[in-house]
This record gives C-alpha cells, sequence and structure tokens, in this order.
C-alpha cells in the first residue's frame, strides 16, 4: 500500500500544478492504417475536452473512427499497422502521445480504463473473473493475492453482482451478458481511474439490461468523479446520460454540442438525418427516413465535406471545400458545414418536416 | 468428473472390441496356412496339422476363434505364437524399446515445436517466422526414411555426435537421434499450429483488454494468450502419441531398435496373428488411455468444456 499512497500524492501535486487544465484534451488526433501499401485515414482532426464528472458522448456509425480514436487515446493500438500522424492527447496537461511506452502503461488502468463491447470475448475465458480482477491490484499496486480478493469482492459488490463472494472462482462463461459487462465494470474501475472509456457498454446487451448497466456506470461515475468518454451509435442510449454529445463522421468531427441543444436544434445535415433515422417518443412522427447511401470508403475520402455525396442539401462548394468547425447558436455548439447556420435556424422547420 | 472418466472409460469398450475384431479379422484373412508354414518345405503329417489346427483354434469360424481369444485377453493371456512362446513374453522387451522411443520423440515435439511456434508466432512476417514455415515445410514433404538415413549419416557417422544405431547406450542417449527424425514430422506440425493458434490470439478482444489494462507485453503473453493458444497444441500432441507408439516401423528399422514396430512387421511377414493382434491390442489400449487423459488436461486448459 506504501507506494499507493507516493504515487496518490505525487498525482495530486501534479494536477495542482497543472490546475486550469481540462481532464482530457483531444486535440486534432489523426490516425492512419497502412493496409497492403494504401493509407486508410480513419482519424481525421477529432478533437474534444472532457471535465471531471462530466459524459460526454462519441456517437458514429460503424467505421466512424470512434473506437480506433478511443484506442489512439489508451494507447492500445496496433501500431504498425496504425500509426497517429499528428495531434494531442492529454491527461490533466500531461501530453501522453510521446510518453515512453513503460511509462504510458502505468497509467492505462490506474488513471484511465476502457471497457469494450462484447464482455464474453474482452474477457480471458481460461481464467477465473477473481483472477481477472485481482489482477489490477497486483500489478499495479503490488497487493498480495489475499488481500487483492478482498478488494475484489467488494468492488463486485459495488457493481451490484449478488453473491460476489461465491462468484470469485468462476469463469466469465459462467455469468449472464449483464453480469459479465458488470465484471468488466468493476475491473477498469477496480484502480478508481479519472477517466473511463466506455466502448459501445451495451450494444451487445438487451434493452433492459443495457438501461441497468447505463444507471450503474452513472451511478459509479457519480461516486468517482470520473469523467466518462461513451462511445456509442445509439442515440437512445446517448439521450439520457450525456452531457454532449460529439457527432463523428469519416473520421472527424460533423457537430459537437451539449446533449439537449443537439437534439433540440442539430446544425450538421447529418445529425438531421440520424435523428430523423430514429423513432421518438416525444413527438408524433411520420414514416423514419434513412440517410441515402453509405459512409464514404476511409482510403479513398473524398475531397471537401465528406458528407457531401450523401447530403441533402450539398452544393458546389461542398465537393471543393473542405467545411471548419463554426460555432452556431450557444458556447460549446460547433460543426462543420458550410450551411451549419441554416441548418441550425431552420431548426424547427426540420422538425416540423419530421411530423410529415 | 468422476462420471467422465466412467463414461469415457465405458465408450472405450465398443472401441476397444471393434478395433482387435477388425485386426483379428484381418489377419485371419491373410492368405497362406501357418501351419504349413512352421514346417517349411517338408509337408507335416495330417495328424500333427489337425492337432496344431486345434491348439490354436484354427478350425473354428472366425467369431469363435475372437471370442476364444477375447476370453484369453480378459485373463491376462495374450496368446501363444505358432513356435509356441507366450505373446506377452515376445512383446515385453520390445515395449519398453517403442515407449523410450515415442517418448523421446514427444518431449523433442513438445519443447521443440511449442517453442518454435510461440517464436515464429509473435514475429509473422519476419525472417523467423520464414524460416519456421520454410523449415517445416521441407521436413513434412520429404519421406521419413530419407530424413532417417541423412540424419543418421551425417549426425551419427561423419560427425559423431549420436550413437548411430542399435539400443546400447541406453535411454537417452541411444534414442535421441531417432527420437528426432521419429518426432521431426509432428514437430513441425507442432509448430505451425502454435504459430497459427498464437497469431491468432494475439488478434484477439481478451489480448487487448489485458493491454488496457496496463499490462506487460511478457505478461501479456505469456499468460493471457500463451494458454489460450496452447488448448488445440494439446489435443494434437495427445494424439499423436498414439501415432508415434504405433508408427515407428520405419524408424525402428533405420536405426536397428528392437521395438514393437519391427515386431509387427516381422510377426506380419510370417502371419503370427497372435503376435499381430496382441501389439495392436496394446496400441489400441494406449490410445484411449492417452486420450482420456488429453479429454482431462482439454478441461484444465479449457474451464468452458470442463466436466462438474
Amino acid at each position: 500500500m506504501e507506494p499507493t499512497k507516493d504515487e496518490l500524492t505525487k498525482n495530486k501535486a501534479k494536477n495542482k500544478a497543472e490546475d486550469g487544465a481540462p481532464l482530457l484534451e483531444v486535440e486534432d488526433l489523426h490516425v492512419r492504417f497502412k493496409v497492403r501499401g494504401r493509407n486508410v485515414h480513419a482519424v481525421n482532426g477529432l478533437s474534444y475536452t472532457l471535465a471531471e464528472g462530466e459524459t460526454v458522448a462519441i456517437l458514429g456509425e460503424s467505421g466512424s473512427g470512434k473506437s480506433v480514436a478511443a484506442q489512439a487515446v489508451m494507447g492500445i493500438l496496433d501500431t504498425p499497422p496504425a500509426e497517429i500522424t499528428r495531434g494531442a492527447v492529454r491527461l490533466r496537461g500531461e501530453e501522453l502521445l510521446g510518453l515512453p511506452e513503460r511509462r504510458r502503461r502505468t497509467y492505462r488502468g490506474d488513471r484511465i480504463s476502457m471497457i469494450f463491447q462484447d464482455a464474453l470475448s474482452a474477457l480471458n475465458p481460461v481464467f477465473t473473473v477473481g483472477d481477472q480482477i485481482c489482477e489490477m491490484y497486483e500489478v499495479h499496486r503490488g497487493m498480495r493475492r489475499k488481500d487483492a480478493k478482498a478488494k475484489a469482492v467488494e468492488l463486485m459488490e459495488r457493481v451490484r453482482i449478488p453473491s460476489a463472494r461465491q462468484r470469485l472462482g468462476d469463469y466469465p462463461h459462467q455469468f449472464s451478458g449483464g453480469m459479465r459487462q458488470r465484471i468488466m465494470i468493476a475491473m477498469a474501475l477496480a484502480l478508481e481511474p479519472d477517466v473511463l472509456i466506455a466502448d459501445e457498454p451495451t450494444t451487445a446487451l438487451d434493452v433492459t439490461v443495457q438501461a441497468q448497466i447505463m444507471r450503474l456506470l452513472a451511478d459509479l461515475q457519480d461516486e468517482l468523479r470520473m469523467g466518462l468518454v461513451l462511445i456509442t451509435h445509439d442515440l437512445g442510449v446517448v439521450a439520457g446520460v450525456a452531457d454532449r454529445i460529439v457527432v463523428m463522421y469519416a473520421g472527424t468531427v460533423a457537430e459537437q454540442a451539449p446533449a439537449r441543444e443537439l437534439y433540440a436544434r442539430p446544425a450538421h445535415p447529418y445529425t438531421v438525418g440520424l435523428l430523423a433515422s430514429v423513432p421518438r417518443l416525444d413527438r408524433r412522427s411520420g414514416p423514419l427516413v434513412p440517410i441515402k447511401g453509405a459512409p464514404p470508403n476511409p482510403a479513398a475520402l473524398p475531397p471537401g465535406c465528406p458528407f457531401q455525396p450523401r447530403c441533402p442539401r450539398a452544393e458546389a462548394i461542398c465537393s471543393e471545400e473542405r467545411p471548419p468547425l463554426i460555432q452556431v447558436g450557444t458556447a460549446g455548439h460547433r460543426a462543420a458545414c458550410h450551411f451549419a447556420e441554416e441548418v441550425y435556424g431552420a431548426g424547427s422547420d426540420a422538425n416540423a418536416d419530421s411530423d410529415g | 468428473m468422476w462420471r467422465f472418466i466412467a463414461r469415457r472409460l465405458l465408450q472405450a469398450i465398443p472401441v476397444f472390441l471393434g478395433t482387435t475384431f477388425l485386426i483379428y479379422a484381418m489377419v485371419f484373412a491373410l492368405p497362406g496356412d501357418p501351419i504349413q508354414a512352421l514346417a517349411g518345405e517338408k509337408p507335416l503329417p495330417p495328424a500333427v496339422v489337425n492337432a496344431l489346427r486345434e491348439h490354436y483354434n484354427l478350425n473354428d469360424p472366425l467369431l469363435v476363434q475372437y471370442v476364444k481369444y477375447l476370453g484369453g485377453l480378459l485373463q491376462g493371456d495374450l496368446g501363444e505364437t505358432f513356435d509356441g512362446q507366450a505373446v506377452s513374453d515376445v512383446l515385453s522387451g520390445r515395449w519398453t524399446v517403442t515407449a523410450q522411443l515415442a517418448l523421446t520423440a514427444w518431449l523433442f515435439e513438445l519443447v521443440i515445436g511449442i517453442g518454435l511456434g510461440v517464436w515464429a508466432g509473435l514475429r509473422r512476417g519476419s525472417l523467423a517466422d520464414t524460416l519456421v514455415l520454410g523449415g517445416t515445410t521441407l521436413v513434412i514433404a520429404v519421406p521419413v526414411f530419407v530424413l532417417g538415413y541423412t540424419a543418421q549419416i551425417v549426425l551419427g557417422l561423419n560427425l559423431g555426435l549420436f550413437p548411430t544405431a542399435g539400443t546400447e547406450d541406453g535411454w537417452p542417449l541411444s534414442y535421441l537421434l531417432p527420437g528426432m527424425v521419429l518426432g521431426s514430422l509432428g514437430l513441425s506440425y507442432v509448430a505451425r499450429l502454435t504459430r497459427t493458434s498464437i497469431a491468432e490470439n494475439l488478434r484477439a478482444d481478451y489480448v487487448r483488454t489485458a493491454y488496457a489494462k496496463g499490462l506487460t507485453k511478457v505478461r501479456v503473453v505469456g499468460r493471457h494468450t500463451l494458454r489460450n493458444s496452447l488448448i488445440p497444441v494439446i489435443t494434437y500432441l495427445g494424439v499423436d502419441f498414439g501415432t508415434l507408439m504405433g508408427g515407428a516401423v520405419v524408424t525402428e528399422g533405420i536405426f536397428n531398435l528392437p521395438g514393437i514396430g519391427q515386431q509387427v512387421f516381422q510377426s506380419i511377414q510370417l502371419k503370427e496373428g497372435p503376435v499381430v493382434v496382441g501389439a495392436s491390442t496394446l496400441l489400441v489400449l494406449v490410445f484411449l488411455v492417452v486420450n482420456l487423459a488429453v479429454d482431462l488436461l482439454y478441461g484444465v486448459l479449457d474451464p468452458r468444456i470442463r466436466r462438474d
């Protein structure tokens, strides 16, 4: 326990020294994959900040680069083939991207943790859940097995796993999907990290269990005052929990705004399309309108706006010039569209349209 | 657990009956008369022939012969050769030679095969990987007698690193070279299987989780990846032990090791049915026991298929 306290006080001192810096800051992140000699641009300039106790949702469809970006922030990308070509990732002001691996590793799981979509494949099938949770304490804190086990039981109770003590020796496949995801959460939160990245944490679960897991995450977040980056493609999951939403498209930010604002007055045609394609309970709606076409191939991105080929509003400028992120309306609402102001202004009309 | 073992042992009974009967029937079907063969050119008096045929149950139909043989087997009697020796005596000395040879080959497969496989699997696409892939392909492609004679001449005779033939130096020295030759084929498969399995498991989700937990690469590979990767390899190694025991005829011949393989080969030529069937029966037993052991070990390695 001794080195732990030392380390904690050191971290605290550091935090004070870096006062004013946001908890997590991702700036202009670019990730490229080299696949058979071709460059695949998975992330092209992602920026967001996360404050203590805040939840930022990164919303995007499959292939939008959201998972790759998360792994880049964690530092667990396979390099090669992946390569972070530009950008910065700062944790309380400390740049993580240039850090030597030895040092970076000590941050993973300790100060910044991650949970994954499918807990059955993300947990090691041949070790008991107790083994896998205890490993966190043993590796990072140098705890002995007996003490680690006591902590693991405590933790499993905290994520509300019934009869935790008896289940310590069970294997992942002996748990239900929801319980398995709780184990993942317990493991990720073992060392009370400052930041938790949840990559589609509820996608593999059925709807009632989804709600339980999201509530659990929200409760734990309140208790631990940690920042939560919630990566998802599910607008329904985001609505209840996110403070701010970053909409990703083709590896870049299409729009970012406080959650309520984004739902009420989207300023990017892609966000408008997303909202029109899901059923809503708060107003009468007509038939759901899918977004036409498919996302662009990240190995051959079109010039100009990446959404232009699918955009109902596209004009000549859209295929020539890449739109910058510009502020619309309230502070913190920004969209990368040449016509952001107009889309934003037409907010109420757009909603009227979907009433059809 | 015990129920599982009991059930597996019960399942082994029909397998045992089926295989021994097949072998018995095949030896029965061999052309020629073993009794006449005993006497060579000079014909035996009909009374003697008849007495001998009666003694060895050769006048009975196949099924009756087989049942009588089984009856003896259950009392621990493997039968008698046509020149009056007990089959168990003929086989006992040979048995230890083959077991020592198979064990040497098997250890060789286990240690070197898995070692090469891990080495290559961790460095896919590298020079090491290419060497292992190329080398194992070569070994698989070359017939075992070519490999055997080459090893014997180069390593044994020219360089004098190993005894050339025979068993005078005992285990392990006399068995090293033949063990390597016998095990080389299995070693190649083990290396390739391990390589693929490691490379596949390194891409698994739980490996990504292990890195996200802040573990060192050594721990991620050595603890999390290796155990999962070895599950299919252990299965192969188990089954292969049975094959090594039975498939050593050529290697035993090259290195002049008086093992089961050579004995069976000679006995087939002499139509010594009881010896062939006896040796095969023992091999079947070894095979069944090893398979059971592998299934149990499999459960230890992979909790998902563990029997409670």
